[in-house]
């Protein structure tokens, strides 16, 4: 084991060469369409809503289905049990989230036209910390609008935590939660990296020399 | 097999096996009637179950708009299912959708809290229903109504001048151009004036009118009246095809007299031929545009006397009641009511005739064609025929109401010398005495011909006895084939006369009024939320911004002084289909029922002093029975 950390660290100053340079171009491209597809998708079904009601998070917003209506009528519904209305300017996810992917965008950019191996594992690393911060966000603020519960509502229901993935009935409503096209997408990005930093290390070009000068 | 076959299937067995079983078990089976009383019951019974039986969830193949009669309404229901499914209010307050009680409803209803709907007409493109609008008439104060059937509610409702009960009216032409009204009860000319009936002949006058349709936002406008004599002008159509142009009316009492304690139902029975008036709308056009009318009362006459080619009269049997266009436009159906036959004319003998000059008579500058000149037959349907429809397959379906039936027969051509008998193809008897009658689709250039619905004036012994008020009945029957076969009987308030049948798909109704969609611009004072309700106190005027949301008003407390003039805006701020709202205001006489994103406006005087509780009069959630406030007037 410790001679893969050697090797790859002795690997670490070479250039990301050829097919991989294309790869980490093809990543950065990948997060271009996660600022407009929905990253995670909440589908409410109860008897009286048999087409469901559905809940799109963007990396910048939450959107009802239905033009946007699906949003006010899940408000409407919640305030029966004393849930916060779900306004998107109260995430501040849907600030920093957009800013974060650009951030990694243009650093993936970089790799692409001039990057090392270090820095191509520079962004594989600040990006699974940015993914695995997310969805924690995203699981704290499930939890946190479930939690607190306006003790005055009339209707009372126990603290409870819609699902994140899966499905779970939550009163009448059968939820299911699953993440959606955009996620997938940085799946692809974390996929791309990997692959180029694979190729860029099982087949090294030429030995840097502008690096040395 | 699918699905719903299976179910259908199932249904039937079970719906045989309940005779069977009810046989078996000794007891009395039910006494057949109707449908069921002949070839043994059970196979023509499983057929119209199965043809009727629309399943829990299952949506129908048909839009079946009934004209209310005298409760002044329209009512929706579904074919074949029959089942009603809605009322649409317009001649007549109606407070289950708070029609009458918002300040808009109540001033297009003006000085009246009832009509007379009798023949519902949808605008038509090429010939074909276009699913825009529906036209229906007042009988009773001579006013014509338009409907949007993208949201199913009243629209417009004109009066124009000079018109004394509307019956002739809604018929459209192929295009929408015009809409009809035609005057069924002469009075004294122009209107407001008087004249003794004593004067009947000469002082009393009839008025047919073109309506123009606005093509983009359907805006009912005057575009013409003609002066015709004082005759009762019954029943109408717009001519397609080859008679595309033209209007027919029906009229009776062309004896033109009314006996004070004569009866009009002898006096008007004297003469062995009443007429068809025939109108040449584009000849009035012309006469419009070349200035040949006088403006009498606001309205532009035209003159028959002074302007010739704008009207003719063609003879048919006394007393007619139905005028009706086959679907190619070219025979035109005319059904005296005391004759046997019903009478088929062409129109290219009545143009031929036209240009010949080929006249009996003339009346108040109107000429007579010649009969013999115009008539192709005349069919021997039966008693009392009184309205046709058609399938788009060659045949014409008459009512027979002293006969109570409907006969079914063959249109031209027919062969030389023929006995005209044989062309009566089948006859159906129906519970009872039947009106009008009507075809999916059928006043259009390309009937469906599948089903036909008779629309009976009695029901007696149909249904379960509700007392002496006796509803009407609708009975669906199926004429696909050679032979109509009697599928269901429906019940309906009264009380329809004509009605229409159009193709489900057709329609394209709106369920909410979206905010900011363009083709619901918004209400000058709609409030979207809490925020911006607010009561705003001028002088004695005080004005309330109100918004209605699960389950809850805001604001939910006004407080006025007697005297005060009050104006109430609510808003339904909900945007999901089927949560409406009511505000009714307990003793002061109010309830106005909001859809979502609708906003009314109710404006009243506080005249009586206490504490008056409002509240959610349209069921919307768990929590409806809280959703109240108090009006307080000192």
């Amino acid at each position: 084991m410790s001679g893969f950390f050697e090797r790859l660290t002795a690997s670490l100053d070479r250039p990301v060469v050829g097919k991989s340079r294309l790869l980490v171009f093809l990543a950065a491209l990948a997060l271009v369409p996660t600022f407009f597809v929905p990253l995670w998708h909440m589908t409410f079904v109860a008897q009286q809503y048999p087409e469901g009601l559905n809940l799109y998070v963007y990396s910048h917003n939450l959107v009802g289905g239905d033009d946007g209506n699906d949003l006010t009528e899940i408000n409407v519904l919640n305030h029966y049990i004393g849930m916060a209305e779900l306004k998107p300017a109260d995430f501040t996810e849907l600030k920093w989230i957009p800013l974060v992917i650009g951030l990694i965008g243009v650093l993936t950019l970089r790799v692409a036209a001039i990057g090392t191996l270090r820095s191509l594992v520079d962004v594989v690393v600040v990006s699974l910390y940015f993914g695995a911060f997310s969805v924690w966000s995203f699981w704290y603020k499930l939890n946190y609008y479930g939690a607190n519960l306006d003790p005055k509502a009339s209707v009372e229901v126990a603290p409870f935590m819609p699902p994140m993935f899966g499905y779970k009935l939550v009163g009448q409503f059968d939820v299911w939660s699953y993440p959606a096209f955009g996620t997938y997408l940085f799946l692809v990005f974390g996929l791309l990296l990997v692959a180029a930093f694979w190729l860029s290390w099982r087949n090294p070009g030429p030995e840097p020399t502008l690096s040395n000068s | 097999m699918n699905k719903r076959n299976i179910l259908r299937a199932t249904l039937a067995l079970f719906v045989i096996g309940l005779f069977v079983g009810l046989a078996a078990c000794g007891k009395k089976p039910p006494q057949r009637r109707g449908a069921r009383a002949g070839a043994g019951g059970t196979s023509d019974l499983a057929n119209a179950a199965l043809a009727t039986y629309v399943a829990p969830g299952d949506l129908d193949e048909y839009y079946l708009f009934y004209s209310g009669g005298h409760s002044g309404q329209i009512f929706v229901a579904g074919v074949p299912s029959m089942r009603h499914i809605a009322t649409i209010p317009v001649f007549s307050p109606y407070p289950g959708t708070g029609y009458g009680f918002d300040d808009e409803s109540k001033e297009m209803l003006g000085e009246y809290t009832w009509g007379d709907s009798h023949h519902p007409g949808f605008s038509e493109t090429n010939g074909e229903y276009d699913g825009r609008w529906l036209f229906i008439n007042d009988n009773a104060q001579g006013r014509l109504a338009r409907i949007s059937l993208r949201d199913f509610k009243t629209k417009q409702i004109i009066t124009i001048p000079n018109i004394s009960a509307n019956h002739g009216s809604s018929f459209v032409t192929p295009n929408s151009e015009y809409v009809t009204m035609a005057t069924r009860m002469s009075v004294p000319f122009p209107e407001g004036t008087y004249a003794d009936v004593t004067e009947y002949a000469s002082e009393y006058q009839g008025i047919v009118a073109g309506i123009k349709i606005d093509p983009d936002d359907g805006n009912l406008t005057l575009g013409w009246e003609i002066l015709v004599p004082p005759f009762n002008y019954d029943l109408g159509d717009a001519g397609k095809g080859p008679s595309d142009g033209f209007l027919f009316w029906t009229c009776y009492n062309s004896e033109r007299e009314f006996i004070e304690g004569g009866k009009l139902e002898v006096t008007a029975s004297q003469k062995d031929k009443d007429y068809i008036l025939m109108v040449d709308y584009r000849e009035a056009d012309k006469a419009i545009a070349a200035g040949s009318f006088k403006t009498i009362k606001g309205a532009p006459v035209i003159f028959p006397q002074e302007t010739a080619g704008v009207a003719y009269f063609i003879p048919l049997a006394k007393s007619p009641h139905g005028v009706d266009v086959s679907p190619s436009g070219r025979w035109i159906i005319g059904s005296g009511k005391l004759s046997p036959t019903t009478t088929v004319f062409d129109m290219e003998k009545i143009k031929a005739a036209i240009a010949a000059k080929d006249f009996e008579e003339t009346i108040d500058g109107i000429p007579v064609l010649t009969y013999n000149s115009v008539r192709e037959a005349e069919i021997p349907v039966g008693l009392g025929p009184l309205h046709t429809q058609f399938d788009g397959k060659g045949y014409a379906y008459t009512s027979l109401f002293v006969e109570s039936a409907v006969a079914k027969w063959k249109l031209p051509p027919y062969d030389d010398g023929a006995d005209m008998n044989q062309y009566v193809v089948d006859k159906l008897p129906v519970a009872y005495n039947i009106g009008h009658l009507v075809a999916a689709e059928g006043d259009s250039m390309s009937p469906d011909g599948n089903y036909l619905v008779a629309l009976n004036k009695l029901s007696k012994g149909r249904h379960l006895s509700v007392g002496p008020s006796i509803p009407e009945s609708a009975q669906l029957i199926d004429i696909t084939g050679d032979k109509m076969k009697l599928l269901y009987d429906a019940f309906t308030e009264p009380e329809p006369h004509y009605a229409l049948i159009i193709k489900a798909d057709k329609l394209d109704p709106i369920e909410v009024y979206k905010k900011g969609d363009p083709e619901w611009p918004q209400h000058p004072n709609a409030i979207w939320s809490t925020e911006e309700a607010r009561i705003e106190r001028k002088g004695k005027t005080v004005e309330v911004w109100m918004m209605a949301v699960r389950s809850f008003f805001a604001p939910d407390v006004i407080r006025v002084n007697r005297g005060d003039k009050v104006i109430v805006h609510v808003t339904n701020i909900e945007q999901t289909r089927d949560e409406l709202h009511g505000f009714a205001i307990n003793e002061y006489n109010i309830n106005l029922v909001i859809d979502p994103g609708e906003t009314k406006t109710v404006t009243f005087t506080a005249d009586k002093s206490g504490v008056f509780a409002f509240y959610c009069t349209n069921f919307c959630s768990a929590l409806h029975q809280e959703m109240q406030g108090y009006f307080l007037v000192k």
